[in-house]
């Protein structure tokens, strides 16, 4: 509407010195109009400081078998679970390319929030699976659903493996593949 | 320069500068209201009245309200409940008033649709209204945050989360609303920011367009008769008040709504005094917590129709349902494809639209508040699509709707 009336004021078939200035006017104007928006725009962006404590290292050396415990990532609940050598051998080959292999030892690694509505879902230790309270989706050891209402298996988040540490927030290869496969968004 | 006299009172040295004789002539005595109203035409005096104790207690509050992840909820929940001389009466002044006024607007929509409010040069009053619907919700779902509690935080995430656009995964966007991974300090300022200063701005100006928007049609009344106010009102300035159609606005029809608004004012204070806990949400007194989710997320009783219209579906499907939901009340005046602008009671089909419609967003609400689980998953799905099907429904229903 406001550039309707900027244009029904500044005849641009006029090539008058009025017509002139007006076009300057609305020129000028459109540009720190645009130069404005970019700023508002850059003013709503997370900080560099947010940003730089976007990346969290984990030791992957502290974590005993079959005991989740829940890291935080970017201001969410990462899951750590250490498989044991059972678990690792009963996997079929739908769950095997989700298991993170971090030196000797092998580890569950997904963001611990439900892919249905983002509530944190509860690791059943002796039924080895996670439960979301909120709508009773289920999922297996690695994070694939097991009953729906998720629509998807546990996001695994960007990591890269630097010796027996994690980096979570730095895109590696092993996730870029996982990524590829489809395995997480 | 116009010629200025010396003034005989401070009235006509007020007069000869400001005009505000003439002032008060185009916004009172002489501004023309229809007799043939009722008291459901006083809800707009009700909802400024309602704006001005938002204000007035939201004033207060901001004197010790604190916008910092670690400092917000002692400063509502210690120090403004428990420290702050009759700090509670402006919480609670504040909390009841941000719920009642949703049922006022509501109100106030659903009279307007029932009485074709919204026809015949009044599309821009509708149009207005809707605009402050909206700005009222953002306001509403602002101030939600501010005492960083548990659904704050929650509802701060689930909503935010909506702009990724379910499958297409914009997290880039809801990062960039949130200006950070997830609701913290920099979402909490700024939302601070724009409760307490550019959505109220937003609204002054709107309330500003809805008050001009009414000028030139001027108010409707239960017939829906179509007043020449000029000739009525020369009617009643000849003396003739007994014969003319209108009434002024002031003194004489604001010592009426004045008294609508009395009746709701006392209905006011006894929610804030002795039944406050229902704009107060227990979860909403455990702090913030990150990796910690409440077992039911849901949000307040006048967002439950849209909620419930989102919830039934799968993710993409529901926010299409959604964003539905949440524009299509403005199209109403183009969606009503017929000319009468009559009560609904006398519109055919329209009627029963009207009272489907009414009492689909009422089961909407109530479902949206109890779990989604067996019948009532299915009642709230039913409802969803009903809700949908009325609005594809309208322009048929009143493209052959007849001529009264």
């Amino acid at each position: 509407m406001f550039a309707n009336i900027l244009i029904s004021e500044i005849n641009m078939n006029d090539n008058s010195r009025r017509g002139f200035m007006g076009k300057a006017f609305g020129g000028v104007a459109a540009v720190g109009a645009v130069a404005s928006l970019f700023a508002m725009k850059r003013s709503w962006d997370p900080l560099p400081s947010v940003k730089a404590a976007g990346f969290t290292t984990l030791d992957m050396l502290g974590y005993k078998e079959n005991e989740l415990v829940t890291e935080k990532w970017r201001g969410k609940p990462i899951f750590v679970l250490k498989y044991t050598e059972e678990m690792l051998e009963a996997m079929d080959e739908a769950q095997k390319p989700r298991v993170i292999t971090v030196g000797e030892a092998s580890y569950l690694v997904t963001l611990g929030l439900c892919t249905h509505l983002g509530c944190i879902p509860s690791y059943e230790k002796e039924d080895k699976s996670f439960a979301c309270a909120c709508h009773g989706g289920t999922y297996d050891i690695v994070g694939n659903v097991t009953k729906s209402p998720p629509p998807r298996a546990l996001d695994i988040p960007p990591f890269t493996i630097k010796g027996n540490t994690l980096v979570l927030g730095e895109v590696g290869p092993e996730w870029l593949k996982m990524k590829e496969n489809g395995l997480t968004l | 320069m116009a010629n200025f006299t010396k003034a005989t009172s401070i009235y006509d040295w007020l007069n000869q500068r400001l005009a505000i004789e003439k002032v008060e002539k185009v916004l009172g005595s002489e501004y023309w209201i229809p007799k043939n109203i009722n008291f459901l035409w006083a809800m707009g005096m009700i909802l400024v009245v309602t704006f001005v104790l938002l204000l007035v207690s939201g004033i207060f509050l901001l004197m010790y309200y604190q916008p910092n992840v670690d400092t917000a909820f002692d400063s509502v929940n210690f120090t403004i409940m428990r420290e702050v001389g009759y700090g509670w009466l402006w919480r609670h002044v504040h909390g009841v008033a941000a719920s009642v006024v949703f049922l006022i607007i509501y109100i106030h929509m659903f009279t307007g649709i029932y009485y074709g409010s919204y026809k015949k040069g009044r599309e821009m009053i509708w149009i207005s209204g809707m605009l402050l619907f909206v700005a009222f919700s953002a306001e509403a779902f602002s101030g939600y945050m501010l005492p960083w509690g548990q659904m704050s935080y929650w509802a701060g995430m689930v909503i935010t989360n909506l702009f990724a656009g379910g499958s297409l995964h914009a997290d880039g966007l809801v990062e960039w609303i949130r200006g950070d991974y997830v609701p913290a300090q920099a979402f909490l300022t700024r939302f601070f920011m724009l409760h307490v200063l550019l959505v109220p701005l937003a609204i002054i100006g709107l309330i500003g367009l809805h008050f001009g928007a009414l000028r030139i049609p001027h108010v409707n009344n239960l017939d829906g008769e179509e007043i020449d106010f000029e000739a009525e009102s020369k009617k009643y300035l000849a003396g003739d008040k007994a014969g003319s159609k209108v009434i002024r606005f002031s003194n004489d029809f604001m010592s009426k709504d004045m008294m609508v608004v009395g009746f709701y004012l006392v209905f006011f204070f006894y929610l804030v005094f002795y039944h406050y806990g229902f704009a107060m949400d227990p979860v909403n007194f455990d702090p913030a917590d990150g990796l910690k989710t409440p077992a039911h997320i849901y949000p307040e009783w006048y967002f439950l129709w849209s909620y419930e219209i989102l919830r039934p579906f799968s993710t993409d499907i529901g926010l299409m349902a959604f964003a539905f939901s949440q524009v299509i009340f403005v199209a109403l005046p183009f969606l009503d494809r017929s000319p009468n602008a009559v009560p609904a009671s006398r519109r055919g089909l329209f009627k029963y639209w009207f009272w489907a419609m009414l009492i689909d967003m009422i089961a909407l609400t109530a479902m949206g508040k109890l779990p989604p689980e067996g019948a009532f998953s299915t009642i709230g799905f039913v409802a969803a699509v009903v809700f949908i099907g009325l609005w594809i429904a309208l322009p048929i229903i009143t493209y052959f709707e007849k001529k009264v």
